[in-house]
């Protein structure tokens, strides 16, 4: 008989939609999970709710997606983990009641809200030094936008427990989203890491959805992937001792290969042998991988060491502001008069004194990617795209980049290309730091809504 | 035979902070001594001067034929903060596939779309 089925809903916010329908319609899942928070996702809402009170402050797709999926679900009976609930867990929760109903669930359906990663207000008492730098966490008092410590799978565990048919959650640690099943139906301690290792390690396969079908993967002549238009999202058949094959629905895009596994499960890891999580600390090099099918490899020995006794906090910072532009040349001799224009707009930031942390001009096309890295083999490029950066303090001082560039349509180099009309060429920059907090000074919150 | 590590290993970038892992990964097991061998993490990171300004790190999982290097302070500051029009470093790996490393003969057959005549 086939283990746990978990499948994967979504890799980040903006991730396609039509596969987690197909998952929830056709991949006989007993949980669908939703990953939908980047690094600086739960600072982005809160500069939008600053800005528009009436932002509810979840996932902005979290009807587009509960539409998609709850009729599959429930049908099938599939429970739903997501993290969709960004600031405002309850919020989506009540919202996903509504839905709930439209989709006519039975009476009395259980949807559980998880809080509690949020201590914007605290951070700094509970904190000392930040990870990237070793100063002072209080050096950011003033500019902190807010603070989310990476809360495990525990309380989403102890909501399945009480029979919540879907739990959303703030911030959760990406792979614990999918294993809170595994320790839910399986009974496991959480802190059997000789357990959540493997269980762990498969959810980071899941957590970045198409990354293990095929998505993120295909180079033409190298690797190439059948109908990557169509890829479906991964599905992890697991065991209850953390083996698991890693598969899809049938008749879809992509490819679950050595390969593609191989490079998911690398993806983010920094030290393979220590891959820090809040339930448990990861080790992939024990890891076995074998093809059992088509589209099917089997995933075992992952391990596992103890946890530690701290939790990862992202602390998001107001730092500024970045000005942003770009203008085009092509035909012959593009390159040189993309460096002319270079070389002007160099000046003309000297006289207009324009004070910048940092500036770029890249040449896209040349070098904007891999910058002084980047080979310069070969015949001149035909076009030339030269884009403007620069960070600045002020959005007065950022506002300068595109008043520059817009002086280039007449003043510059001849047979610019530009292009009209402009909006948005700064925006403000959300700067995300890391520190660590007691395990302890984290209470997470579960409140409970029915259908 | 010199040939682009291309032929070799694939390779896949993830970003954490100001921090890009760059995981190379072996085509066939017998091509992975070859990577372990040359492409050190002192080679490395002279390949990407100009890109990563902080300590590369290189960790060996030879179980599976992958070499994981952990570049610091190669993301411009980090994501919010980069310049860089690929602000996610999504596209740095692929740099090292032109990294030039020394194969021989006998192993051609192993190599990835690899064609002698064109290479």
């Amino acid at each position: 008989m086939a283990g746990l089925r978990i499948g994967s809903g979504s890799a980040w916010w903006g991730d396609r939609l039509e596969p987690a329908r197909l998952n929830a319609e056709r991949g006989d899942l007993d949980y669908l999970c939703f990953e939908t928070m980047a690094e600086a996702t739960i600072s982005a809402a809160q500069v939008r709710k600053r800005r528009d009170p009436d932002f509810p402050g979840y996932d902005t797709y979290l009807d587009d997606r509960m539409q998609r999926v709850l009729p599959g679900c429930l049908r099938r009976g599939t429970r739903i983990i997501s993290n969709q609930g960004w600031i405002n867990p309850e919020g989506a929760a009540e919202r996903i009641v509504h839905w709930l109903r439209e989709c006519g669930a039975p009476k009395g359906t259980k949807v559980a809200a998880v809080s509690g990663s949020l201590i914007t207000d605290r951070v700094l008492g509970l904190t000392d030094t930040l990870m990237e730098d070793g100063r002072p966490s209080a050096s950011l008092a003033g500019s902190i936008v807010s603070a989310e410590a990476y809360m495990g799978a525990e309380p989403i565990v102890a909501a399945l427990r009480e029979g919540a048919q879907i739990v959303v959650t703030g911030r959760v640690a990406d792979p614990s989203i999918f294993m809170a099943p595994m320790m839910h139906e399986f009974g496991w301690d959480p802190l059997d890491h000789d357990r959540l290792g493997p269980g762990n390690g498969i959810g980071h396969v899941l957590e970045c959805g198409a990354q293990a079908t095929g998505g993120y993967f295909c180079d033409p002549g190298f690797k190439d992937v059948p109908d990557p238009w169509d890829l479906a999202f991964p599905i992890a058949e697991v065991e209850s001792d953390g083996s698991a094959v890693i598969t899809k629905v049938a008749g879809t895009g992509g490819a679950v290969t050595l390969r593609t596994l191989k490079e998911q499960l690398f993806y983010e890891v920094h030290d393979p042998a220590n891959y820090l999580t809040p339930d448990v600390v990861v080790d992939f090099t024990t890891t076995e991988l074998e093809e059992v099918g088509h589209d099917r490899v089997r995933v075992s020995r992952i391990s596992g060491k103890p946890r530690t006794p701290t939790l990862k906090v992202s602390i998001a910072c107001q730092e500024g502001f970045v000005g942003e532009d770009m203008f085009f040349y092509a035909g012959p001799g593009a390159l040189r008069r993309a460096e002319l224009a270079k070389r002007i707009l160099e000046e003309r930031f000297r006289i207009v004194g324009l004070q910048a942390e940092e500036i770029r001009i890249d040449f896209v096309g040349l070098n904007a990617i891999h910058g002084g890295s980047a080979a310069r083999t070969g015949p001149e490029p035909y076009e030339i795209a030269v884009r403007v950066a620069a960070r600045t303090r002020t959005r007065e001082e950022a506002l300068k980049v595109g008043r520059e560039v817009d002086g280039m349509a007449v003043s510059g180099v001849g047979m610019t290309g530009k292009r009209v009309p402009h909006q948005d060429r700064t925006r403000e920059v959300i700067g995300v730091w890391s520190s660590l907090v007691p395990r302890e000074a984290l209470s997470p919150v579960i409140t409970f809504y029915e259908s | 035979m010199r040939l682009p590590l291309q032929h070799v290993a694939h390779v896949r970038s993830g970003d954490k902070g100001n921090t890009s892992n760059i995981t190379v990964i072996a085509y066939e097991p017998d091509l992975y001594p070859y990577l372990k061998e040359q492409l050190t993490a002192e080679r490395f990171k002279a390949f990407y001067a100009g890109m990563v300004t902080g300590q590369v790190t290189r960790y060996a999982v030879d179980r599976l034929g992958v070499l994981n290097f952990v570049a610091e302070g190669a993301l411009g500051g980090g994501v919010s903060r980069s310049l860089c029009l690929d602000n996610y470093g999504k596209a740095l790996s692929a740099a090292i596939l032109g990294f030039e490393m020394e194969v021989p003969e006998s192993a051609a057959n192993l190599l990835r779309n690899y064609h002698p005549e064109v290479a």
